[in-house]
């Protein structure tokens, strides 16, 4: 017996979806549309104010270089590898996935104790900097993720003929690599790199703790004190990680799905 | 395989440390920036101020209030994940089961893709937006309703609050989880179970659970360790009011209290055990839920 009708009970588990979804979205943008002066609907201070404070701009401009930074590296150490484990190395693929679940032994809050331990001696210019530190780490935070998305994507290509015809054709391994098999894997590697832009913009734990300002920690000091303010910004970073999200999906279109979570919490 | 593929196939003997070489930046990256860091945490918790071993850190987080602690952490994940698991499994099958229109399905997983990832301080702030003393739904229910919660005991800002915005990130992570193993459910299962009389129930003793079960329990486990190791969010929302292991190590760490980095480096060991038993348990469910799906 085939439904054709949707089960009452699927209606009422929809209906409960959609509430605790939307009403939370739905009372910030309320939240963030009060007046400072009469705490009453509506008004546009809130955003007005925050994209007149340079401290925002500043904020937001750290974290998106850091993600940029953050993707670069991870693609430049995890493409290489990841493609030479599959191509000589197929015994360490478990080795590698098994790698890419430490990071949930270790989460951010256990690997800043470590890193602030270790390198708190380093020079200044890694240790005191975001691009230093901060992105070192979240290459780290970055791996599972990317690793996850690049390894779907090279066993769905045929590894070995490329490489062969295109070293029969006299490329080296530098060619092969950039003009081969990155366009085969573009989707793959942009599916990780739109994951890895999610974690960089949204991580908290660790530049709080290493004391750096990104546009997270920014978040939390306008949390503090500007309460219409700080609702504006949580629905702009919604939306950051809805773009990202959103991109994942444009681009992953008939393709092996790539892992969808990446917050750190 | 052509020699091209193998340009150093003449010296048999050293094929394999050269393979190996490529993937030397790679494991120097992960040894100096995960193991090392990792290791180091784990040493300095059995460490004296100032060099030579000792038992009195870990042991110190054996005692109160930190035991008070890790068991509130532990209560919390445990509520957020089973919760989670429950909620999201009656949310996913209902979208997903026969009947539903398909793009309820569509929304629903990209929607969940997008709250699974919105997590820390603004998802903290969204639920003070909403829940918080001065919040909308509080606003409303208490001009609206007769009721004010904060009359009758409740609080964002305290152990239940922490538990309904962590179900913000739980509920929609057991979606995503959860889905393809719920697609390994064939609606011929269903079928055959009904032609042979069962009931919703029967069916759902008998073959759905039994099916499903690795694959929750996998689901539970990352759902766990999810909550477990959440630092941003409960800051956010109950910095100075829920004491969560993750809280009091990011105290002692930028020395709100007096500074003890081997206290620290022992409180994250207790962290990385209970994280370590868990992904124990999780690797055999893993494989295990692999077996059902298409």
């Amino acid at each position: 017996m085939r439904r054709r009708w949707i089960a009452p009970s699927a209606v009422v588990w929809i209906i409960v979806a959609a509430a605790f979804f939307l009403i939370p979205l739905v009372a910030t943008l309320l939240f963030s549309l009060r007046s400072i002066q009469t705490n009453k609907c509506c008004s546009g201070d809130a955003y007005s104010l925050i994209i007149h404070d340079h401290q925002f701009w500043a904020t937001i401009r750290v974290s998106f270089v850091l993600s940029l930074e953050t993707i670069v590296i991870s693609l430049l150490l995890f493409v290489p590898t990841t493609y030479w484990v599959h191509l000589k190395l197929p015994r360490l693929r478990p080795v590698l996935g098994f790698m890419a679940l430490i990071p949930f032994v270790v989460p951010p809050i256990v690997l800043v104790v470590g890193l602030l331990n270790l390198y708190k001696g380093a020079p200044d210019w890694f240790y005191a900097k975001p691009y230093g530190f901060l992105a070192t780490a979240y290459v780290i935070l970055a791996f599972p993720y990317m690793y996850f998305s690049l390894d779907a994507g090279f066993r769905s290509i045929d590894l070995h003929t490329l490489t062969e015809a295109s070293q029969s054709l006299g490329a080296s391994w530098r060619t092969t690599l950039t003009r081969v098999i990155l366009p085969n894997i573009r989707a793959a590697a942009l599916g990780g790199s739109f994951l890895t832009l999610a974690i960089v913009m949204g991580e908290f734990t660790i530049a709080s703790l290493a004391n750096f300002k990104t546009f997270p920690t920014y978040i939390q000091i306008v949390n503090e004190s500007q309460p219409y303010q700080a609702a504006a910004l949580a629905l702009l970073s919604f939306l950051i990680v809805w773009a990202a999200m959103l991109a994942l999906l444009f681009i992953g279109r008939g393709r092996p799905r790539p892992a969808q979570v990446a917050a750190t919490r | 395989m052509g020699s091209a593929l193998r340009p150093d196939a003449r010296s048999g003997r050293r094929r394999v440390p050269l393979a190996w070489l490529a993937l030397l930046p790679f494991f120097a990256y992960a040894l100096g920036f995960l193991f090392i860091p990792a290791a180091d945490t784990v040493i300095g918790a059995f460490q004296k101020q100032g060099g030579g071993a000792t038992l009195d850190n870990v042991r110190k987080t054996l005692n109160q209030p930190y035991l008070d602690q890790y068991w509130l952490t532990i209560k919390i994940s445990l509520i957020t994940a089973g919760g989670g698991c429950v909620i999201g499994l009656c949310i996913a099958y209902a979208a997903i089961r026969e009947g539903t229109p398909r793009f309820i399905r569509t929304t629903l997983t990209t929607f969940s893709g997008v709250a699974a990832n919105f997590a820390g301080v603004p998802l903290a702030f969204a639920f003070i937006a909403t829940l918080g003393t001065i919040g909308i739904v509080t606003g409303f229910m208490r001009d609206h309703l007769g009721f004010d919660p904060y009359q009758h005991g409740f609080t964002i800002f305290g152990e239940t609050g922490v538990e309904i915005t962590y179900m913000y990130f739980q509920i929609p992570l057991m979606i995503l989880v959860i889905a393809p193993a719920i697609d390994g459910l064939r609606a011929e299962w269903r079928e055959a179970a009904s032609n042979l009389g069962a009931s919703a129930w029967q069916f759902w003793r008998h073959v759905g659970i039994p099916v499903l079960l690795p694959s929750i329990l996998g689901a539970f486990i990352l759902l766990f360790g999810n909550s477990f190791s959440a630092y941003a969010t409960a800051y956010g929302l109950a910095g100075n009011s829920v004491f969560l292991v993750p809280i009091t190590i990011g105290f002692y760490l930028s020395g709100n209290v007096l500074s003890d980095p081997h206290f620290a480096q022992a409180l994250a060991f207790g962290m990385f055990v209970v994280l370590a038993v868990m992904m124990l348990l999780y690797i055999p469910l893993q494989r295990r839920s692999a077996r059902w799906m298409r």
